[in-house]
């Protein structure tokens, strides 16, 4: 399998109805792991992420993907939003493994194993939509996950967690980078931030105003724009005091 | 006096389970569930394949499928009884005066039905897991599935309403069918012709069956539904 690195986003604009959201949006990721996307309400963050996932149509820039067709990307999105059927938790994740035509003895154990690493498998059997906030979006990545994908973006992903669990997703997201998964996060939590990302990409406005190392971005940014953004968050004075 | 006389009347037959009043009452629900269930397989997945279809004139598909609500019966009847007549181009299928052409009618009646409100309700969770079910990469035929297991609560009362639509409706059945003793009679048509010959008791009796049916199967269709949403969310 040829290389899915660097993702080459090139000039990206998008304009649904004429305003641009995306506006000459430009970026290299070119790093394994673990890439944050922060920036502030309206900068086009989810947009960008439904760009990636292919979701959404650009207006015009490219997005590459190394040497690789982005039809054949396999990627996943969990939303910021989780979308649930009303069917039980196990039939949620096993939703994810339709296209693929499995035999039904091995998509139940792996929508089991993916559950298990979210902590839902003894809830396999609940409605999806009974579930707590926290606990449906931890659904929602299980459902991402049980894909295998190679490429997986989060938009705020422990937005409605509790500490604990947010522990919990933020360990699995580093397992995923360790073993080999491109993640791209979108958090305003700037100590998961520091805790999780490689590199951080700071938008604002539609672009890309700043990207570097997450440590250098988040300690020392240079653009008004970021350091507007970094200076307004709580989060962020908690991880200054911690360091 | 008489009024009452003939209620009496009509509660003794149901009562006594009249022969003539069973089977007027079996080929109703027959013939209007015969058509309710053709129209669902038909009109169930043309409303979900519309709701999630973007494509150049679709406003206009729109449009015209939620007026056709709205045909009138009786020329719906009109229309089939034409195809159906020995110069019609159904005509040698022999089917005019018979409970399968009452079907088809009622089919052509209930299926804009069906595919106009299953598209409404579909919308709204198109635009609740769309997207979602973009990001899974599910084929459109499979999004529509999805769609339409996911909003099964809700279109139980568009099947109802289509049932509700063609269990009561006189103008088709009674211009395809004939309105036949013993082979094309069903309750709406017999109440009317009873009615008029003065045979209240029948027509009564009638009556009370068909009121008391629809009303229940709507009451218990709100009862399962609403059941069943508390239980999924
Ligand atoms: N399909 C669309 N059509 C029109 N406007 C859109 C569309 N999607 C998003 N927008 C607009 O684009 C802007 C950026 O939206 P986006 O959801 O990407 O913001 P965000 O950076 O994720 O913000 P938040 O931190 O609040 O989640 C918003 O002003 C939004 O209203
Ligand atoms: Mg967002």
């Amino acid at each position: 399998m040829s290389a899915l690195l660097p993702i080459v986003i090139e000039a990206l604009a998008f304009r649904p109805c004429g305003a641009a959201v995306i506006d000459g949006l430009s970026a290299t990721i070119a790093t394994p792991g673990i890439t944050a996307i922060v920036g502030p309400n309206g900068a086009g963050k989810s947009v960008t992420l439904r760009l990636l996932d292919g979701l959404l149509v650009p207006d015009g820039g490219s997005i590459r993907f190394g040497t690789r067709q982005a039809a054949d990307v396999r990627r996943a999105m969990v939303f910021q939003r989780p979308a649930l059927i009303r069917a039980s938790v196990h039939d949620n994740v096993a939703l994810a493994l339709a296209a693929e035509g499995l035999a039904r003895r091995e998509a139940a154990a792996r929508v089991g194993a993916a559950l298990e690493r979210v902590g839902l498998a003894r809830r396999s059997r609940e409605a999806a939509r009974r579930l707590s906030g926290g606990e449906q979006q931890r659904l929602a990545l299980a459902r991402a996950l049980v894909t295998e994908p190679e490429l997986i973006l989060l938009d705020e992903p422990t937005a409605n967690l509790d500490p604990g669990a947010t522990d919990v997703i933020e360990g699995i997201v580093a397992g995923l980078a360790q073993a080999g998964v491109k993640v791209i996060l979108v958090s305003h939590n700037l100590g998961q931030v520091a805790r999780l990302a490689g590199d951080v990409l700071v938008l604002a406005g539609g672009r890309a105003v700043e990207h570097g190392p997450a440590r250098s971005v988040l300690t020392s940014p240079r653009t008004p724009e970021a350091r507007a953004y970094l200076n307004g968050e709580l989060p962020w004075t908690r991880f200054a005091a911690a360091s | 006096m008489r009024m009452l006389q003939a209620l009496a009347d009509a509660f003794a037959m149901i009562g006594a389970l009249d022969r003539d009043v069973l089977s007027i009452v079996g080929l109703s629900l027959r013939v209007s569930l015969a058509a309710v269930a053709l129209g669902c397989l038909v009109g169930l997945p043309a409303g979900a394949l519309l709701a999630i279809a973007r494509f150049p004139g679709r406003d206009a598909v729109v449009a015209a499928l939620n007026a056709l609500m709205g045909l009138p019966p009786v020329v719906v009847g009109l229309v089939i009884y034409l195809l159906l007549s020995r110069s019609g181009i159904l005509g040698p299928l022999g089917l005019l005066f018979t409970p399968a052409a009452m079907i088809l009618a009622q089919t052509v009646l209930v299926t804009p039905l069906i595919a106009a409100l299953a598209r409404g309700i579909l919308e709204d969770s198109e635009r609740e897991l769309g997207e979602q079910l973009r990001s899974l990469r599910l084929s459109p035929w499979h999004r529509a599935r999805t769609l339409l297991f996911d909003a099964r609560f809700s279109l139980v009362v568009a099947v109802l309403a289509a049932f509700g639509r063609a269990v009561s409706e006189v103008g088709a059945v009674l211009v395809v069918g004939g309105n036949i003793a013993g082979s094309t009679r069903t309750m709406t048509t017999a109440i009317s012709l009873e009615t008029q010959k003065g045979d209240l008791p029948l027509a009564l009796a009638l009556g009370l069956v068909l009121m008391t049916l629809v009303l229940a199967v709507n009451l218990a269709a709100g009862l399962v539904r609403g059941h069943a949403m508390r239980a999924y969310g």
